[in-house]
């Protein structure tokens, strides 16, 4: 064999390792979806949704699990929103470029890989006990806030950095602050990617578990929740609940439950996707 | 664009936050034993139907984490599975936290192995404190007692979180806690009813619904303590017959909530319905006249505490 037809050989083993690499992820997560979409799929229809929980597993619905899940998310949003993206301007932006700073970077990427379960007991200890929230909407928010922190912060700084450096000079030279530039031409050609990296981080709040359960989301709550002080389930604390009962309907309707959660986080990660791509159509200099 | 979008977001939470109309309501908070959650989940959701103006919450993070909620007032009734201990009790006190616990069903803890194990009936709870005690020599089956299978034994079992392995180490071993370690500790009883419907030299323990949903995966263990082997059934649990290893379920009512007319009233609409809806969901109803006497222990214990004040 001489040299040339060796390295095609090594030319389609690599390629077909990479398409067998690729594929299997996505059988995978197709035989995941697939089983829970089949076991949970008789169970999904408007009572379902409406109901609150029950000891039958045929009259249990969802309702007060998906309310507690929008309201946390609203608060998580509103948290974690303004103070994500205003830490990754000024890191972007503003902060001099010093110890301090590298220090402050290297702190923000490692809490992005601090287990949840520690947010948890964090918002248990500071939230929950310490600042008398109780065990809250407004408590769970925060402390998934923390959580997602430095995930928003982390893509903010991304994002502002794929803005051409042409850009931020051209409006420096026509003799705009600092203020100005960001504003008027750093934020808007950003925001699509900023966006993006939020709706993500808030995908992977909504379903979190166990920083949750540590903050004291309880099980059975047949009230939707009024106001953030109020106490709360959502919906991966009631799967995980009926997941451990030993009554095979249950496990039905908790596939059915995951079936309404993936179907929140498909519709979040289509608003981001369709946010950038109008955010990127609409750029133009 | 961008303020539209900050706009809308802050509009958002205004109006969830404006529908809040003060969560001036009544509200009861309970906590605890994920084994005692279904029957109070059931009264709870019983009760609402009596009086839907009473907000009633149940979690179900565990016996011992319930207690630790319990003893710093942050809730008003904790399920537990097992006794509050010693450490619990003297935390209460410190908080200034009163209380009276009160039994409100029975369970059996099975001892269950796969079915098509042949060679084990039944066990004395001298085997089992063999198998299960903190220095254990059991690795074969054939350690346990002679002419059984040479082959190693997968022992299932609840975790630390679960009043039942407290209460199964107390009752086996002597000791609330004391336990070999070796064995699939599981948080998830399901996960243990797996591992042994498909392991043919396994043994395990859990409450007794787990098996009765699993009936069929599964072989039931007789227990022997002395007077024959029995297995845990509803009969045998409810006339005492299954020794050593059933149990009372409990709530714990602390006084100052137990002053509301809100909690007096669900919980003696609890004793009232305890019977046929721990039947629902899988535990031992008491026997009649035993609610009677804790409905009325609770009785005194509430109007006690309305003297007082």
């Amino acid at each position: 064999m001489n040299n040339a037809k060796f390295n095609r050989l090594k030319d389609k083993a690599f390629k077909y390792t990479g398409i067998i690499a690729s594929i299997s992820g996505i059988v995978v997560l197709a035989i995941f979806i697939g089983f829970v979409i089949y076991m949970g799929v008789q169970r999904l229809s408007w009572d379902f949704i409406v109901q609150l929980p029950s000891r039958f597993a045929e009259e249990s619905g969802i309702y007060t699990a998906w309310m507690g899940t929008v309201w946390i998310m609203v608060f998580t949003t509103l948290i974690s929103f303004p103070l994500g993206v205003g830490a990754g301007i000024y890191l972007e932006e503003y902060a001099p470029e010093n110890r301090w700073s590298k220090f402050l970077e290297i702190n923000i990427s490692n809490l992005a890989s601090v287990p949840s379960i520690i947010y948890g007991l964090l918002g248990l200890g500071v939230f929950v006990r310490m600042m008398q929230m109780g065990n809250s909407i407004l408590a769970g928010a925060l402390t998934l806030s923390l959580l997602i922190l430095p995930i928003i912060i982390v893509s903010t700084r991304e994002a502002i950095k794929a803005v051409p450096s042409s850009i931020r000079d051209a409006s420096n030279a026509l003799g705009a602050s600092k203020w100005q530039t960001i504003w008027h031409q750093i934020l808007p050609a950003s925001f699509g990617g900023i966006l993006t990296g939020v709706i993500l981080a808030l995908s992977r709040a909504i379903g979190e578990t166990a920083p949750l359960i540590v903050v004291g989301a309880l099980v059975y709550v047949p009230f939707a929740p009024q106001n953030p002080l109020d106490e709360f389930t959502v919906l991966p604390v009631q799967i995980y609940n009926w997941v451990s009962r030993p009554q095979e309907e249950f496990i039905i309707n908790a596939a059915a439950a995951i079936i309404v959660l993936l179907g929140i986080t498909f519709i979040m990660n289509g608003i981001a996707v369709y946010l950038r791509n109008k955010w990127q159509s609409k750029m133009e200099w | 664009m961008v303020k539209k979008i900050f706009a809308l977001i802050l509009f958002g939470g205004l109006f969830l936050y404006s529908c809040g109309s003060g969560g001036s309501q009544q509200e009861i908070k309970i906590d605890g034993s994920g084994t005692v959650y279904p029957i109070t989940e059931a009264v709870a959701e019983e009760f609402r139907k009596v009086d839907p103006d009473i907000r009633v919450s149940v979690g179900s993070s565990g016996s011992g984490a319930g207690f630790k909620k319990f003893t710093r007032g942050e809730t008003d009734i904790s399920n537990s599975s097992r006794e509050i201990s010693e450490e619990e009790k003297a935390l209460a006190e410190e908080n200034g936290i009163e209380y009276q616990q009160f039994s409100i069903a029975l369970d059996g803890i099975s001892i269950v192995v796969h079915q098509d194990n042949d060679w084990v009936n039944t066990l004395t709870p001298e085997e089992l404190n063999k198998i299960w005690k903190a220095d254990s020599e059991v690795q074969k089956w054939s350690d346990i007692r002679e002419g059984w299978p040479d082959e190693e034994i997968r022992l299932y079992g609840p975790n630390t979180a679960h009043g039942t392995y407290d209460f199964f180490t107390e009752v086996i071993n002597g000791k609330s806690g004391a336990s070999r370690t070796d064995f699939n500790a599981v948080a998830d009883y399901n996960v243990a009813v797996q591992g042994i419907s498909s392991d043919k030299y396994s043994l395990g323990y859990f409450g007794l619904a787990y098996y009765e949903e699993n009936a069929d995966q599964l072989k039931l263990i007789g227990i022997d303590a002395g007077d024959g082997p029995v297995k845990p059934s509803l009969e045998t649990v409810k006339n005492g017959t299954y020794k050593p290893l059933s149990r009372s379920l409990y709530i714990y009512v602390a006084k100052s909530a137990a002053k509301r007319p809100a909690v007096q009233k669900f919980v003696e609409f609890y004793f009232d319905n305890a019977g046929e809806l721990a039947q629902d969901v899988g535990y031992v109803p008491m026997p009649e006249e035993d609610i009677k006497a804790q409905k009325s222990a609770f009785r005194s214990f509430a109007s006690d505490t309305v003297a007082v004040n």
